[in-house]
């Protein structure tokens, strides 16, 4: 299908813009965690190539480029932002800026924020001033999260939180964070309110949690009677959407999580890898074995169906067609299938991959990597969750 | 182009979900013919109504008289029938046969392709020659005798031979067994002296024949596309039966799903649903995941066949493997949340996982096609 000549020559725009912004450094695989720039306060850069790309990216709005002009974005529509990520990963062109605030916190507030809010926390995403992190999970409430405690006791102009978040994802790193706050005791759903709020206030304390694979992407989080301003400013209220009303922006926020995950699919994540395999191990180890090939050609039968049904996702969610349950699907498919992924690099690897710190494999990162891969059918809705929730919302099985 | 159906698309699905639903059910079509023990296996009744719904000629040119449409079009008519268990000519005739026939003569469209279009012929095609789908391998020999061939050898798996008026017949003109080159395709009518057919019943009820040739001689019309330049067009006929097949299976895997799920909401045991049970839900869950993604392979496969990209022999190994998994699994989970009364020749779940293990076998398994993706990538 050929495009229109105001798309055409939006792509020719963007491509020569591209060409001559993005370093070339920058065009290279994100292959460590330093490699990504999550911004904030606290924020350095790797190298000036980092930092150039950041910020020509920063002035034409591109970190953000389907968010409005008015709120740090480049106020691009649907087919021009997909035509500006086509031609970016055409260049290899890494993300400007990850985090948080642009993945789940912007369009929570893009839906259910005031426009004081939009105004002053959305820039400040776009612009990398601030990282945000997100508390909801707590010690008792992981799959069940509905039924957290943390709590905020109403002062009048302010409320005074006090309990313990798990699973907040760089905390030690973040500035700000965006946490569902218990505000009636009564009521389980219609209790809730979702809080910002800055990590620099008293009382706000955080312990990264070591994990299997030996880093610490996430943290313990411990609210010590902290105050939370009810208000920033005129229009800028500290909670977003209604008080007590928190869970259906926290609702909303999974479904935009599951959706994320599951968009992946075009990726690295679900991409054939029997052609990398066999190279490898034919340099490593000699001929790979008849039977680790056939599990290989079977991975990769899966992964590219999984691309086509990502591809199709995509396309039915943009025309607004396909069942509002289907990112469970997704995300339970997707992870499942980048779990049994790391398995089958784990064996072509051999003996090599389970160096733990040797510069030969830059710090242990085929175990690493696969360790940390477990964690993809729990986090954001365990395996287990998707399924009940297919069965129940897409088959319409009965019970509970 | 989105990889779901168009509106047109949308509205066909619907006219062939009617028709099959009611012209091409089980009981007025497999379970009939069955019972009856018909030797061809089929309707000629209602193949004569897929000629006047304008199925049986879909993928013939508009020049040629048909209506021109494409493999998704072809894939809606084949999921239906999938869903139905409706047995007909349409996957060997009107799929495979027309594609072959697309590259054929005028002379051999003008005496063929008419009566496909109206649902009165009936064409198969002969690939195969052993128990397993290896057409890398072609041993049966077409020797040039005057003006015309002499062909030997023997085929298996013959889908509807025994009902064809046709059979387009792979064989090799020169080289050895082995060889890319050196195959000529043939158009051979039921009435060629010195052709020997073996009908025989499948586990599906479906009738396959091993046909022997022992020097049958065919003119020079009947050689279909350029001699010992077959390949080409067999590739092509391979292609669009597998993904073809590919289509046809996701309907028996979506058939066999649905009517699990309806009966996990019917069945009560220890006073509960069935469907209440966690351990049931989740296979159920697990398998409506495999079935959607079966599917969207499918689509993407008949959209690069369609827009002749080259990627589309790798998507159709990979949709014919995605499916033959995944059909296999909803058969197998069918029966066994049926219970006992999925055992019973009473019940249809039985019925899906007999075509669903025919179908697998058609044009290459799971096996066979992954092997092909790791080759057709380098591995």
């Amino acid at each position: 299908m050929s495009e229109t000549a105001e798309l055409a020559s939006f792509r020719e725009e963007t491509r020569t813009w591209l060409e001559a912004n993005c370093p070339t450094q920058m065009r290279q695989p994100v292959r460590d965690d330093d490699d990504v720039y999550w911004g904030g306060r606290n924020a350095t850069f790797k190298n000036d190539a980092q930092q150039a790309w950041f910020e020509v990216c920063r002035d034409k709005g591109y970190t953000v480029p389907a968010w409005p002009k008015a709120y740090g974005g480049a106020g691009l529509n649907a087919a021009e932002a997909k035509i500006l990520r086509q031609e970016m990963s055409r260049l290899g062109a890494r993300p400007p800026l990850s985090s948080f605030g642009i993945w789940m916190l912007g369009p929570a507030l893009l839906q259910f924020g005031t426009e004081g809010q939009k105004k002053r926390f959305l820039t400040e995403i776009a612009r990398g001033e601030i990282r945000w992190c997100q508390g909801y999970s707590e010690p008792g409430s992981g799959s069940d999260l509905v039924s957290m405690q943390t709590f905020g006791e109403d002062q009048g102009d302010h409320w005074v939180v006090n309990g313990q978040k798990i699973w907040t994802s760089y905390a030690d790193k973040c500035d700000w964070i965006f946490c569902l706050v218990r505000t009636d005791k009564q009521n389980k759903y219609q209790g809730i309110t979702f809080m910002l709020f800055d990590m620099a206030n008293q009382g706000v304390s955080t312990k990264p949690i070591k994990l299997i694979s030996g880093e610490s992407p996430f943290c313990e989080t411990f609210f010590d009677d902290v105050s939370v301003p009810k208000s920033y400013g005129e229009d800028c209220p500290g909670h977003v959407g209604e008080i007590n009303r928190g869970w259906d922006v926290a609702k909303y926020l999974l479904g935009h999580e599951r959706e994320m995950i599951s968009g992946m699919g075009g990726g690295e994540r679900t991409a054939a890898i029997g052609p990398a395999m066999s190279r490898h191990a034919e340099k490593s180890g000699g001929p790979i074995d008849p039977i680790l090939r056939g599990e290989l050609a079977l991975f990769d039968v899966d992964a590219l169906a999984f691309t086509a049904m990502a591809e199709k996702f995509m396309d039915e969610m943009k025309a607004g067609k396909g069942h509002p349950a289907q990112p469970n699907m997704m995300k339970y498919v997707g992870t499942e299938l980048n779990k049994r992924r790391h398995e089958l690099m784990m064996s072509v690897g051999g003996s090599r991959s389970l160096e733990w710190d040797s510069d030969e494999t830059s710090g242990g990162k085929p175990s690493r990597s696969w360790l940390r891969t477990k964690a993809n059918s729990i986090e954001g809705g365990t395996s287990e969750v998707m399924l009940n929730v297919i069965s129940k919302r897409i088959l319409d099985l009965p019970g509970g | 182009m989105p990889l779901y159906h168009d509106d047109d698309q949308a509205m066909l699905a619907e006219t062939a979900s009617q028709f099959m639903a009611d012209e091409g059910a089980i009981t007025k079509q497999l379970r009939h013919y069955r019972d009856r023990d018909c030797p061809d296996g089929f309707g000629h009744a209602l193949w004569s109504k897929f000629g006047e719904m304008g199925f049986a000629g879909m993928l013939v040119a508009e020049e040629d008289g048909g209506l021109g449409m494409g493999h998704v079009e072809a894939g809606i008519v084949l999921e239906e029938i999938g869903r139905n268990l409706t047995p007909s000519p349409f996957l060997a005739s009107s799929v495979m046969a027309a594609t072959a026939l697309g590259a054929a003569g005028d002379s051999a469209k003008q005496r063929y392709l008419p009566g496909l279009i109206s649902g009165e012929s009936v064409f198969a095609v002969a690939v195969d020659e052993g128990a397993k789908h290896r057409p890398e391998r072609i041993a049966t020999q077409a020797e040039r005798s005057g003006n015309g061939f002499k062909l030997s050898g023997k085929k298996s798996f013959v889908i509807q031979a025994v009902a064809a008026d046709m059979i387009v017949v792979a064989a090799r003109t020169s080289g050895a067994d082995t060889d890319e080159d050196g195959i000529t395709l043939f158009a051979v009518p039921k009435d060629a002296a010195n052709m020997d057919q073996e009908p025989v019943r499948l586990v599906d009820s479906s009738i396959a024949s091993h046909v022997t040739f022992t020097g049958v001689e065919l003119d020079g019309d009947a050689v279909i596309g350029e001699v010992d330049g077959g390949r080409a067009v067999l590739n092509k006929m391979l292609m669009a039966g597998r993904v073809g097949a590919a289509a046809e299976g996701v309907g028996v895997a979506r058939g066999a799903m649905d009517m699990t799920v309806d009966y996990l909401k019917q069945r009560k045991q220890f006073g509960k649903l069935i469907g209440e049970f966690q351990a049931l839900q989740h296979r159920a869950a697990h398998l409506y995941s495999e079935v959607e993604i079966a599917r969207a392979a499918v689509i993407k496969a008949q959209q690069l066949l369609d827009a002749g990209s080259e990627k589309a022999d790798l998507m159709i190994s990979v949709a014919k493997a995605k499916v033959a998994k995944t059909a296999g699994l909803a058969v197998q989970e069918g029966v066994q949340m049926h219970g006992g009364i999925g055992m019973t020749d009473e019940y249809d779940i039985g019925l899906y996982m007999k075509r669903d293990r025919a179908l697998q076998e058609f044009m290459g398994d799971a096996y066979y096609h992954a092997n092909r993706v790791a080759e057709l990538s380098g591995y």
